[in-house]
């Protein structure tokens, strides 16, 4: 009977250790778009502060503000990252779960690409070109008919006769968000074809079928990261990606970027606001972590500040556009601000 | 009977002969020939797959365990890093990396400088990007352990950059560094130029294997050390656990529980269980042991939990097999001397299945080494950097594991981390092989037959 009884005694090991073990170090999850820039500030935070490095997790912005939502205590997350705004869905379930406050920080922006093979044409595209190339639907001689188009030129003669053929985020990234409101639904305005749309099928179906997207094979959901976007379009030559501004400008001897609205995409464009197609990043903090989890408070507080987010700092490098409104945010990351009702 | 007098017709044997082979011998030994030649197919293509794989595998990972190094004089300018002279920790600490680098690049200029080499009009912050921009974390470290350093000019190896350092692994060419915004075709002459001098060198990288986890920006410093540590953590608790409960329940069931209805159904109901998916158990190891239980999330304890979970099916079955091969004869033997049924197991025929029961037990752990799914729903996927205590206290502490290591890296994107999840998968490769290896050698060893 030795083996039950080495069986209780490493049993109750574990449950003393665990009971005598509180946490120590800051948890993080979320978006896999803000992750390489939490990963980059947690590894300097944990070089050159006293506290251990925080624990960052991926698994997407909707999962990661879930897990934030779970509730209050050392077996939950501190903070959530999130590449697109809270939801009132998400802070329904914090208060539902006693999480009542939460500080909302914008870190800054991302911006979304354009990207094909590096030895291919040159593109220089609108967000109309997009919209006829991609919708189900397009304006072609005044009349809404099923998208005809074939190659770019069809679309736009200024553009190569090469075959239409995109790789887009799918429908669970929240880069397709942006893709859809920023391309798909500007092009749409800008083709024309909205009006039209809307007369065919009345406001509201209108607009949402801006973006109904062809299905004959052309435009290809990628549910995997860019890495796969990355793959395919090697396999692919011919393929145009869209891509985050960081993973283009670490690849950028394998990817030509195009422009958009005749504007090179790079976080200066993207800061001055010529570049029109970007969103911001966020991370959410579980006010009530703040003081009990130590390191939370000088984590975020380093996050934030001109060393790590400024305009110089390693994210910028790493393809982080700076938020203008930095200092604001640091003032309200200091006084720890909780965000107010959604507007 | 009548019947039994009917003569059937039989076909007549006109010319036949042993050695002449007529239509029908011919048509079987046809057939045995396609047959062998299907067999002989099939073998090639699944040589060919893993012949394949394992190259695919080598060629992208190998390079992962060479790394270039620079080695120079670093002067520890106390300037810099102790502003007022008196080598408190507590003020010593309060410098930056950002300090550090300082301190570490001026030194490289000048040691570039000191060697004679034209830069081709690089500016300082030009040269510097030649270093990882972990190695001026490695200097802190070093200073803020030795104080008594500051001042004196230290021999250091730092770690190159990752695009430097692909140069020389056929990554980054000259063509591509035009094209590349992270890299100058004139910092790759440059590194050239001090490889000549012996400054910059290539050697075993041992740091890929004790080293943590690194940031986008540094993919040269990144390493499978927690990933070592936290599935080795992991492998412990799966050990401690399902070896006891699995042998256990595994000679319960076959040798004192009463063959009925309820004893069919928990059979059943283990073979079932081995073939639930492994995802499963991550969704339970989520519900119970972090939602209820309120272990930690990225711990090994809970990752090792869910393996036991999945692993005991496993081991469960083989060790019933090890049982049940073991001859009746022995156990009437022991039970016709006097033994009770208790010393007839586990003096005579535990001892005997102990062969089967090691390589069935050692199979289902290499299993559970390679395991991701589970894992990926209890947190373990994450960016952990530091090491977990010791034992028992270090399985509460977040790690990551083997698998979810090469997962993770394969969704970087600095094309540096392509590498490492490859040299990732062969350290993982290299574990399965020798706890595989080990159990052939057990079975070899000490199986008997009857």
């Amino acid at each position: 009977m030795n083996i039950a009884k080495f069986t209780v005694s490493a049993l109750a090991m574990a449950a003393a250790a665990s009971a005598a073990d509180a946490r120590d170090q800051v948890q993080i999850a979320g978006s896999s778009t803000v992750l390489p820039y939490a990963t980059i500030v947690a590894e300097a935070f944990g070089e050159n502060f006293e506290f251990p490095t925080p624990v960052v997790e991926g698994g997407g912005s909707g999962a990661g503000r879930k897990k934030l939502c779970e509730g209050v205590g050392e077996n939950t997350i501190d903070i959530a990252n999130s590449s697109s705004r809270i939801k009132q869905s998400d802070i329904d379930l914090c208060a539902q779960n006693g999480v009542n406050e939460i500080m909302e920080v914008r870190i800054g922006y991302d911006g979304i690409v354009f990207a094909s093979d590096v030895n291919g044409a040159e593109f220089a595209f609108t967000p109309a070109d997009w919209y006829n190339a991609l919708a189900a639907e397009v304006v072609k001689d005044g009349a809404l008919v099923a998208n005809p188009n074939k190659t770019w030129a069809d679309v736009n003669s200024a553009l190569p006769a090469q075959d239409i053929l995109a790789f887009i985020p799918g429908t669970k990234h929240g880069t397709r968000e942006v893709f859809d409101v920023k391309v798909l639904e500007a092009g749409c305005k800008a083709s024309g074809a909205e009006d039209a749309l809307v007369a065919a099928k009345g406001e509201e179906d209108g607009k949402k079928a801006c973006l109904a997207l062809r299905t004959d094979g052309v435009s290809v959901d990628i549910d995997g990261d860019y890495t796969e976007t990355l793959a395919r379009l090697e396999a692919n030559r011919n393929a145009i990606g869209v891509f985050g501004l960081s993973f283009y400008q670490n690849n950028t001897d394998k990817l030509r970027v195009a422009t958009m609205d005749g504007v090179v995409p790079s976080t200066e464009s993207i800061a001055s606001g010529d570049y029109p197609i970007s969103r911001p990043l966020y991370f959410y903090v579980k006010k009530a972590h703040l003081g009990v989890i130590p390191g939370l408070q000088e984590y975020i507080d380093f996050f934030v500040s001109d060393d790590m987010a400024g305009p110089d700092g390693p994210l910028a490098a790493y393809g982080l556009v700076s938020d203008p409104e930095l200092a604001a945010t640091q003032a309200a990351v200091a006084a720890g601000t909780p965000m107010g009702p959604l507007e | 009977m009548t019947d039994a007098t009917v003569s059937i017709p039989r076909p007549a044997r006109q010319g036949s002969s042993l050695f002449k082979p007529d239509g029908r011998v011919k048509r079987r030994n046809s057939a045995e020939t396609r047959f062998r030649a299907y067999g002989m197919t099939a073998i090639v293509i699944a040589l060919m797959a893993l012949v394949w794989l394992l190259y695919s595998i080598f060629s992208a990972g190998l390079p992962a365990f060479r790394q270039t190094f620079v080695t120079m004089p670093v002067m520890l300018d106390p300037a810099v890093l102790d502003k007022n002279g008196n080598r408190d920790p507590a003020e010593l600490v309060k410098v930056t990396t950002v300090g550090y680098s300082k301190v570490l690049d001026a030194s490289f200029v000048a040691a570039v400088e000191a060697a004679g080499i034209d830069t081709g009009g690089l500016t300082p912050k030009d040269i510097a990007g030649l270093l990882s921009e972990e190695s001026a974390a490695t200097l802190r470290g070093r200073v803020l352990a030795d104080p008594a350093l500051i001042g004196q000019t230290i021999e250091f190896t730092a770690l190159a950059g990752g695009r430097i350092d692909g140069y020389y692994k056929g990554r980054v060419t000259m063509g591509s560094a035009t094209l590349d915004s992270n890299v100058k075709p004139e910092q790759l002459m440059l590194a050239d130029a001090l490889r000549e001098r012996g400054i910059l060198t290539q050697s075993f990288n041992m740091g890929f294997l004790t080293m943590p986890d690194a940031s986008d920006k540094r993919p040269e410093a990144a390493g499978l050390g927690v990933a070592i540590v936290g599935s080795f953590y992991m492998m412990i608790v799966v050990l401690v656990l399902s070896l006891p409960i699995g042998v256990a329940a595994s000679i319960y069931l076959e040798e004192f529980a009463p063959k009925n209805r309820l004893t069919d159904i928990i059979e059943v109901n283990i073979a079932n269980l081995a073939a639930v998916p492994s995802i499963v158990y991550g969704i339970l190891g989520l519900a119970v042991f972090i939602n209820i239980g309120g272990l930690p999330q990225s711990a090994p304890i809970v990752g090792g939990l869910v393996l036991t979970l999945m692993t005991l099916p496993r081991i469960i079955i083989p060790t019933r097999a090890a049982l049940n091969a073991v001859p009746p004869s022995i156990r009437d033997a022991a039970l016709g001397v006097g033994a009770s049924k208790l010393q007839s197991v586990f003096h005579h025929v535990l001892p005997l299945a102990m062969p089967g029961i090691l390589t069935g037990m050692i199979i289902g752990l290499a299993q559970a080494l390679g395991e991701t799914a589970p894992l990926l729903l209890i947190g373990m996927v994450a960016f952990v950097r530091d090491f977990p205590d010791a034992l028992p206290g270090g399985l509460f502490d977040p790690a990551a594991a083997l698998p979810v290591q090469v997962y993770n890296w394969t969704q970087r994107g600095d094309p540096g981390f392509v590498e490492r999840a490859s040299g990732a998968i062969i350290v993982l490769l290299a574990f399965l092989l020798i706890m595989n290896a080990v159990a052939i050698y057990l079975r070899r060893k000490f199986e008997r037959r009857w």
